[in-house]
């Protein structure tokens, strides 16, 4: 099938820009690295460099064109055997809201992911389901803010501390008009300094303040990690039950796009293992926005990792503001009889890819959205494998130590009798994540990847 | 080398001489000091485990902080925390029962000596990471600032901690959101094991002056002394001055932790402690005030029958249980 080169963005809070020019024409071998086109925005001009092997098959935005959206499909590319009549018989597809990756990033592209059917089995039902009754469109960055800014009408303790929440409204732009209501005294410009203020926030929160920190990215948390961990977590057990800590250490965790090693990885493990602390992994938007009340309103430290590349994405929220969703319950996202597929946070989509591709090969997956790493609900992942007899785990983090290996763990100490297969892990692997191109994509796990895992538990 | 010139004030300046508030700073200094000697003894014999950091020669500067904080100010500690934590009101039976690590201790024993903590002190906790008590006090700060508590947070932190990152980022956020708070440097001279001067090139008034940030370095080991500077500089943050700086220069008599024989320090640092050291000083002044020699031993007497009855309680208190080993971990929903 053609892939699909699609508009990437310049920058997290980027929504159009201007095609300036194709480097390549039509009919033009193309290899991963090959700059195929230019594009431009008010601030930046970049090059969008093939990721795949094959053929210019088709161009779908001519150069020139300006108000390209971001993801908009701008060219057809052929792999072997395939012709240009394929490229122009393809429908240029309207993406799915579950689609993704929904925001491209710079430098890159994507194989455009077949859009999933709707499961045979219905997911069970929910008390979250209610709300659902009325909606409306909203992306993920759009529904964390909502969240924090509701939280805040509540409460008056608590408050967004970070740095550039407040003037610059986020480095992605999550804090977005949060100053403007709530004022300086509210949403807090730190310095750079990381451990000072996550020391701070849990000083103040010993205090019965509500703070909730935004780390610009979880891989600058690793400054604070001593105040987060020693500190946050530990002090109400030290301290006898004395003091606890209703904080919110909030910001995106795991790869964004090409920003290399020290920008790239995913904290979910780290944090998870420690006691004390919660955990939590969102997908959707509907459950970013209920998870991070519930996390506000949790007397607990809550470790709230996002992801950069779902900002973006958009999909429906209740209207509600009473809607929540509560830490610890993972949600069947696809009914299935033959495997379970366990994951969180962007792999969730992945998954869901993969299901629906499995279920072309007569492979009908179960794929459960973990959204808490931390309490884990043990229960709905017991339940599904029971009916299963098959688990695979997806996580973007290195392998080893993993949530796989913990849900590996529970499958020995809970489903040895109804396995049918070992446990298969699909996860970053186990390198610091490269910069070039396609050694990114090699590293992190695919929708290919849990594909060919489910079929290998699935012994086919 | 910790310095005994420091720019104290001189004695001229100071208050009273009626002997009572003095008598009151001896008896903290004593009772602090038996302490520790008491908790000496237990470690070696084998009754108090783990890592005991021991304060002695520097009780004053815990004492003159306590006698001029009230109940809802905030102090954080450190390793070397049992003076902070007595002088700040925690009750000296359940202290000894901490970190005796028994059931009825102030943390149910789950703490020990590096983490006593007392909210109802407003003791938010001794600390054993070097420095990271700081962020946490200057966020008690912030606490008091926008809930308008009225109250100031003590730093309690040592010179072994200059070189931590956490002191200048401390210090920025104090005075850049002009928090009330108080960083008190328990100056000893070393570092753990080394002098600080192999570790610190920076004198610390000069560091705090950096960040506009008032300082004061004094006699460390004069009580009424620091009891007059820290009661000034309480009130002017108390009335909205910002953060102040206030390094006491003393001296440790002990070691890094107990069991550190200390054959890296020329014993004749120590050779004239008498004249240095914060509790004969005290006695000797209230000599000069006309308190008898009987009175100080009757107080003598008394503090250490206190010690021996926190000890025995301490000794006669249930160990935890293990379902106490895994209470707390998390607050519970509804709390």
């Amino acid at each position: 099938m053609p892939i699909e080169i699609l508009m990437p963005a310049l920058s997290p809070t980027m929504t159009e820009g201007k095609l300036a020019n194709w480097l390549k024409k039509e009919g033009d071998a193309v290899k991963a690295g090959d700059v195929l086109a230019e594009i431009e925005t008010d601030k930046a001009t970049m090059e969008v460099e093939a990721v795949d092997e094959g053929t210019l098959g088709k161009i779908l935005v001519e150069a020139g064109t300006e108000g390209v959206a971001v993801n908009t499909p701008i060219a057809m590319l052929l792999e072997e055997g395939e012709s240009a009549d394929d490229a122009k018989a393809a429908p240029a597809p309207k993406p799915e809201k579950q689609e993704e990756p929904k925001q491209e990033a710079p430098k890159a592209e994507a194989k455009a992911p077949a859009a999933p059917a709707q499961p045979k089995a219905a997911v069970p039902a929910t008390d979250e389901d209610r709300y659902f009754a009325s909606t409306k469109t909203q992306t993920v960055r759009e529904a964390l803010r909502d969240a924090m800014a509701e939280e805040m009408r509540l409460d008056k303790k608590v408050f967004l501390m970070g740095e550039e929440v407040a003037q610059y409204q986020g480095a992605y732009k999550v804090s977005q008009g949060l100053l403007d209501e709530f004022g300086p005294k509210r949403v807090i410009d730190t310095p750079i300094t990381e451990q000072g203020f996550a020391g701070l926030a849990t000083g103040a929160a010993f205090k019965k303040l509500r703070p909730v920190v935004e780390f610009m990215t979880f891989n600058f948390a690793m400054q604070a990690i001593d105040q987060i961990i020693n500190s946050a977590a530990k002090t109400l057990y030290m301290s006898g039950g004395q003091m606890g800590c209703p904080i919110v250490f909030r910001g995106p965790n795991g790869a964004a796009s090409r920003v290399a090693a020290q920008h790239s990885q995913c904290y979910a493990s780290w944090y998870a293992h420690c006691p004390g602390l919660k955990v939590v992994s969102p997908w959707s938007a509907a459950d970013a926005k209920g998870l991070l009340k519930s996390a506000i309103r949790d007397d607990n430290p809550v470790i709230f990792l996002e992801n950069e590349l779902l900002y973006g994405q958009s999909f429906e929220v209740p209207e509600s503001e009473e809607f929540t969703v509560p830490i610890g319950k993972a949600k069947v996202v696809r009914a299935g009889a033959d495997v379970t597929i366990v994951a969180f946070s962007i792999m969730v989509g992945r998954a869901l890819q993969a299901a629906e591709a499995l279920a072309e090969q007569g492979i009908d997956a179960e794929v459960i959205d973990l959204r808490t790493i931390r309490p884990l609900d043990t229960a709905t992942i017991i339940e599904s494998v029971k009916k299963t007899n098959r688990l695979v785990t997806c996580e973007e983090g290195w392998p080893f130590a993993g949530i796989g290996s913990e849900l590996a763990a529970l499958m020995m100490e809970e489903c040895f009798d109804y396995l049918d297969a070992p446990v298969k892990r699909v996860a970053g692997i186990d390198v610091p994540l490269p910069y070039a191109a396609n050694l990114e994509k090699m590293a992190l796990p695919q929708s290919d990847h849990i594909v060919e895992a489910a079929k290998a538990v699935c012994y086919r | 080398m910790p310095s005994n010139n420091a720019t104290s004030r001189s004695r001229a300046a100071k208050g009273s001489n009626k002997p009572e508030a003095l008598l009151a700073l001896y008896r903290q200094m004593l009772l602090i000091r038996r302490t520790e000697e008491r908790l000496s003894q237990l470690f070696a014999d084998g009754e108090v485990p783990g890592f005991i950091h021991l304060s002695i020669g520097q009780e004053a500067i815990a004492t003159g902080l306590g006698a001029v904080l009230e109940r809802r100010d905030t102090i954080a500690s450190t390793h070397r925390g049992h003076g902070h934590a007595l002088a700040k009101g925690v009750e000296l039976n359940s202290f000894f029962q901490e970190v005796m690590g028994r059931e009825t201790g102030v943390c149910k024993g789950r703490g020990g000596s590096m983490h006593v903590a007392d909210m109802s002190a407003g003791m938010l906790g001794a600390n054993g990471i070097v420095g990271a008590g700081m962020p946490i006090a200057v966020g008690s700060a912030l606490a008091h600032q926008v809930r308008k508590t009225g109250g100031v947070a003590v730093v309690f932190f040592g010179d072994g901690a200059l070189a931590e990152g956490v002191l200048h980022e401390s210090l920025n956020l104090s005075a850049l959101w002009e928090l009330p708070a108080l960083f008190v440097c328990e100056n000893n001279g070393w570092s753990e094991f080394s002098p600080t001067s192999k570790q610190f090139v920076a004198p610390l008034a000069k560091l705090a002056d950096a960040f506009g940030i008032p300082a004061e370095t004094i006699d460390g080991n004069d009580v009424e002394i620091i009891a007059d500077t820290a009661g000034r500089l309480i009130s002017e943050i108390r009335k909205g001055g910002g953060p102040r700086v206030l390094e006491c220069i003393t001296q440790r008599v002990r070691g890094h932790y107990e069991g550190d024989a200390q054959k890296y320090r020329d014993p004749a640092e120590l050779k004239d402690r008498d004249k240095i050291d914060p509790l004969p000083r005290a006695a000797s002044r209230l000599s000069v005030l006309g308190v008898s020699d009987a009175l100080l031993a009757a107080l003598e007497t008394e503090v250490m029958a206190e010690i021996d009855a926190a000890t025995e309680a301490a000794r006669a208190a249930p160990l935890p249980g293990f379902a106490a080993a895994q209470a707390d971990v998390y607050t519970p929903a509804g709390a």
